[in-house]
């Protein structure tokens, strides 16, 4: 399916029956070369730069529901390259390069907007950690800009500068991160991958792998056996359930993280701006509405949403910070299930099991990471070796005592 | 949720704060000859099941007992309350 100004004007005086599904919906295949579980941003991206970047195009994505039904639909959409980390810094500003030329890539409106991001700070030691990542930043090649409080200012002067306990001090700007449509990164992956010959299987669930002798054969779906030289898990949310059925135990809870949307309003925000001093971070949509963000609920959730505290915890966040928000009225909020991982950094690796490939634990920082997780994990399932920028990420790091921990909280997955 | 303490009744679970797998409890022997090893998988593997799950759950705001807390993590619906302490005896610790 491709899509054209004139073709929007031709179907509109038409009645709209001349449109295509922008994939197929083939039945599963007896076996492949890679079989891929989850059609999420990050299965579809990895089936794309198989085919795309190793020209390996006997591949299925196989998802339980529909694609881009999980957290790639249920995130904020912010994407940065900000990380402290030599582990981190390097794969997320790969992954803001593949953003800028995604839509270029794949001829999908993505709607990329690098609106820059905002992390205010509000105290002296704030500001130092500011300058301390922005310096990390800057020399993993990615863009950082200390701002004091006049600078701020003149960005937002809406904000509540002169909060007794939280005054607004500066921000660290990083002008290239932004928003992107997520729904749409789903969907043009999944176009450009079905193109090159990749099978999107949905309504497919994999209920047992099939292991003889160390390694893994192929998977048992709802649809049936399919033969897989090589399976690669991409399940973020669900990895300790798909890969207990390996016989695998995972360091990683699952969390329900929520995040909130405002009714529509005229611009007023026209970047992303995070709360030092309290989970709260905010946008503003093309729809208009304010997109929030906060913290965990903190236990252990499959749920898929969450309980009040948190939606309280988050409005007085606003309140704190936009004291304007008061009269906004919240239009909605869901929940994502996210894979904590023991030290807040995920995983690309091979497993135990040969031909047996996992791919999570991306926290709530999955989005971002879309495209170079896809371009990582299909130069691992390609070349059997890890791709240059994302050698941490790997399963047995805590037995090597090589955690890369941002926020350097030990084993707590619910504080990372 | 509403979390009903053995002592306290029924206590709002914003007076609690959440550690993780009740599994904790069972610390491993320092001794052992696989101790490494087994600390590993204390520490940093989970089962992290959907469905039934024993975590530890300390009342901050309230008592500061450690509770084990039997919750379904699909349905939020909480099973069992049980005092850590009862818990962690009847497996044999703190005699």
């Amino acid at each position: 399916m491709r899509y054209s100004g004139l073709k929007v004007i031709k179907e509109a005086l038409t009645g709209h029956k001349g449109w295509r599904p922008t994939w197929r919906d083939p039945e599963p295949k007896k076996s492949y070369d890679v079989v891929i579980i989850g059609g999420g941003g990050h299965g579809l991206a990895t089936a794309y730069y198989l085919a795309k970047n190793h020209n390996i195009t006997n591949v299925a994505v196989i998802e339980k529901g529909w694609i881009g039904g999980g957290n790639v639909g249920r995130n904020t959409t912010i994407i940065r390259s900000n990380y402290l980390l030599d582990g981190n810094e390097p794969f997320y500003e790969l992954s803001l390069k593949l953003w800028e030329g995604l839509e270029q890539d794949f001829n999908y409106n993505a709607m990329v907007s690098q609106r820059g991001i905002l992390n205010l700070v509000h105290t002296d030691a704030q500001r130092d950690a500011a300058r301390r990542r922005g310096n990390a930043m800057i020399l993993n090649g990615s863009d950082a800009e200390l701002l004091d409080t006049d600078g701020v200012r003149a960005m937002y002067p809406f904000l509540n500068f002169n909060d007794a306990r939280f005054p607004i001090k500066g921000g660290l700007l990083h002008r290239r991160g932004g928003t992107v449509r997520h729904d749409a990164v789903a969907w043009g992956y999944a176009r450009g991958a079905d193109l090159r010959g990749v099978d999107i299987i949905q309504n497919c669930e994999v209920t047992g792998f099939k292991i003889e002798n160390g390694k893994c054969l192929g998977v048992e779906t709802t649809k049936g056996f399919i033969g897989a030289n090589k399976v690669a898990s991409c399940v973020a949310g669900s990895s300790s359930r798909v890969m207990e059925k390996a016989g695998m135990r995972l360091p990683i809870e699952s969390h329900v993280l929520q995040a909130f949307v405002s009714e529509g309003l005229k611009p007023v925000l026209d970047g992303v701006i995070t709360f030092g001093a309290g989970h709260f971070y905010c946008s503003q949509s093309d729809k208009g509405g304010l997109v929030f963000g906060g913290d965990l609920d903190m236990y252990n959730s499959y749920a898929q949403r969450g309980n009040l505290p948190v939606v309280e915890d988050v409005m007085e966040g606003g309140m704190a910070l936009i004291p304007a928000l008061g009269r906004v009225r919240m239009l909605r909020s869901w929940g994502g299930i996210m894979d904590m991982s023991m030290d807040g950094s995920p995983f690309i690796d091979k497993t135990h099991i040969d031909g047996l490939y996992f791919n999570g634990g991306w926290c709530y920082g999955g989005f971002k990471a879309t495209p170079a997780s896809g371009w990582c994990y299909a130069h691992l399932l390609a070349t059997d070796t890890p791709h240059k920028v994302a050698t941490a990420y790997r399963l047995d790091r805590f037995r090597r005592g090589c955690m890369i921990d941002e926020k350097g909280q030990g084993a707590q997955p619910n504080l990372h | 949720m509403i979390i009903n303490h053995p002592i306290l009744g029924p206590r709002d679970f914003q007076e609690f704060t959440y550690l993780g797998d009740a599994s904790l409890i069972d610390r491993p022997d320092w001794q052992a000859d696989n101790a490494a090893d087994q600390f590993h998988d204390y520490l940093y593997l989970r089962d992290n099941p959907a469905g039934e799950h024993r975590e530890l759950w300390f009342h901050e705001q309230g008592d500061r007992s450690w509770l084990v807390v039997t919750r379904n993590t699909v349905t939020h619906e909480i099973l069992n309350v049980e005092l850590a302490r009862d818990v962690a005896r009847a497996r044999g610790r703190s005699k």
